[in-house]
């Protein structure tokens, strides 16, 4: 699957608050490739969210460059609109449309933005719920569903906009327990699909069996980076090993 | 005597209190056929106010969307065009605002009419924009309350579809805090059809304006008054309904 061309670059990103006194990033450096599942794990507060949300610019970095195939994506002259309907979303409260019905929350968009005819986009999404196992409740209005459907509702959203990468910000975070494992599942098959997915998550065992690679952050920065293996089985780095101790 | 004699008597011979009511119902309203300054001055009211109930959403749906906007984006705009435009605007919106809710509507209308459009002789459309101006502003704080108490979550959600900041507002926003607030906007819109019964003061010919009318020419308070008030509680029992109605819709469309 994965080809080695690089998707999103990252250099020296920067965020702070407060002048410089909060450094909710603090030189984050790294490459995503095509195709790659990035799962970035790391202890609350330490910057995972906010290094997601600048990937798509919903949080504006301070210092430091993002570029995404190719476009420099901090630089002013750069049509973020157009870039963001290339990098899908998820977030933990799902944040679905609650006056929209479910069809009308995935058709939304490709209708509006990329023109796409309304019948077109209502085929797309239904083989997409279809796929999810929520073929039958298009018609169903956000509030009459689970929270796990409500988040695989959520990602077949995102996947309608047909993104070349996938960013989650702790997807399963607000689930009862007994909801995770289908939108995990939904998760892997996306990334045997071949779908480049950058996933911030408590989930462990997502993490090691899915993940191509794991970041480890810690203060605003990358403190360890690799394969699941190397993380999760010979962790050398201290904060990562007390880490891992509590999370596992 | 049989029953069949009794009923033209009572019908011939009513109670002198109600032959009383008959008579003035009679002089207020059939003579001259007085009923038609109600008629006319009921047309009247309803399409100041209807006209100003467009006038005033379309008003506080801008005024609404650009201080929102001016207090939700303007710490993370980067410095140009746009947060010089959106600044001004915003500043523009605050003195409308000031002005509007800091004087009274008689005066905002006195002033529409014998001020600023002196040379005019629509005296409908001037009171349209005077109630109007005047709604738009109650308007704007009761979407700016709505807008501002979706969650940011839905506003991010929409961003990153990949939507501007315009249609987000358009599409994701404004819809949910236009529910939110309907009650609240309701409500204001029963105030306006109350508010426009001073329009009499530039000599417009309205509901209230008709009952005077009539007042001065039976010198008979009682009938054309209580019919006055009555109508004006009919259109607005009728328009609670109407919203309820309509609140329970939508309601429903998210079960
Ligand atoms: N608007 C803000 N103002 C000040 N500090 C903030 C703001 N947003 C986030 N932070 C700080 O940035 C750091 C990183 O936050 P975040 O990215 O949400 O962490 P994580 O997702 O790993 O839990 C935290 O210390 C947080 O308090
Ligand atoms: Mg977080």
């Amino acid at each position: 699957m994965s080809d080695n061309e690089v998707l999103i670059s990252v250099k020296d990103l920067c965020k702070h608050y407060n002048m410089g006194a909060i450094k909710a990033l603090d030189g984050i450096t790294t490459d995503i490739k095509k195709g790659e599942v990035v799962v970035i794990i790391g202890p609350s507060g330490s910057g995972k969210s906010t290094f997601l949300r600048s990937l798509n610019l919903l949080e504006r970095p301070t210092a430091g460059s993002i570029t995404f195939e190719g476009v420099d994506i901090t630089s002013p002259k750069t049509d973020i609109n157009k870039l963001r309907m290339k990098m899908g979303m998820v977030f933990q409260h799902f944040n679905l449309f609650p006056h929209l019905s479910i069809i009308d929350n995935m058709t939304l968009a490709p209708v509006k933005l990329l023109k796409m005819s309304k019948e077109d986009a209502r085929n797309k999404a239904q083989q997409l719920l279809d796929k999810v196992a929520l073929g039958d409740r298009g018609n169903a209005f956000p509030s009459q569903l689970s929270g796990g459907q409500k988040q695989r509702i959520a990602i077949v959203r995102a996947l309608c906009m047909s993104p070349d990468v996938l960013l989650f910000d702790e997807p399963t975070s607000a689930l009862d327990p007994e909801m995770v494992g289908e939108v995990l599942d939904v998760m892997k098959d996306l990334a045997n699909d071949g779908m480049t997915m950058v996933v911030v998550t408590h989930e462990m065992g997502f993490a090691r069996e899915v993940g191509s690679r794991v970041i480890f952050m810690d203060e605003g920065r990358i403190i360890e980076e690799g394969t699941p293996d190397e993380i999760f089985t010979n962790p050398t780095n201290g904060r990562l090993k007390s880490f891992l101790a509590k999370v596992l | 005597m049989y029953i069949g004699c009794k009923v033209p008597y009572v019908v011939l011979a009513l109670p002198s209190w109600l032959q009383q009511l008959k008579d003035d119902f009679t002089l207020n309203f059939i003579d001259d056929k007085r009923y038609m300054y109600l008629v006319k001055g009921l047309g009247a009211t309803l399409e100041i106010t209807f006209f100003a109930v467009l006038l005033g959403i379309a008003l506080g749906v801008v005024a609404a969307i650009i201080r929102s906007s001016h207090d939700k984006t303007i710490n993370d705009m980067r410095p140009g065009f746009g947060k010089v435009l959106l600044k001004v605007l915003n500043a523009i919106v605050k003195v409308y605002l000031t002005i509007i809710r800091g004087t009274p509507v008689v005066v905002q209308l006195m002033i529409t009419y014998y001020i600023i459009f002196a040379s005019s002789t629509n005296q409908i459309m001037i009171a349209v924009l005077a109630f109007g101006f005047n709604s738009g502003a109650y308007v704007a704080e009761i979407i700016r309350s709505g807008i501002m108490s979706i969650d940011n979550g839905q506003f991010e959600a929409g961003r990153s579809l990949g939507f501007n900041y315009v249609q987000t507002m358009t599409y994701i926003i404004i819809p949910q805090a236009f529910k939110n607030v309907l009650p609240a906007l309701a409500n204001e819109f029963i105030v306006l059809i109350k508010e426009t019964s001073i329009s009499g003061y530039v000599g417009i010919q309205d509901l209230t304006r008709g009952g005077d009318v009539i007042r001065s020419r039976t010198y008979s308070a009682f009938m054309p008054l209580l019919a006055v008030a009555a109508i004006y509680l009919l259109i607005v029992v009728f328009f609670s309904k109407l919203v309820s109605i309509l609140e329970r819709r939508l309601r429903n469309s998210e079960r």
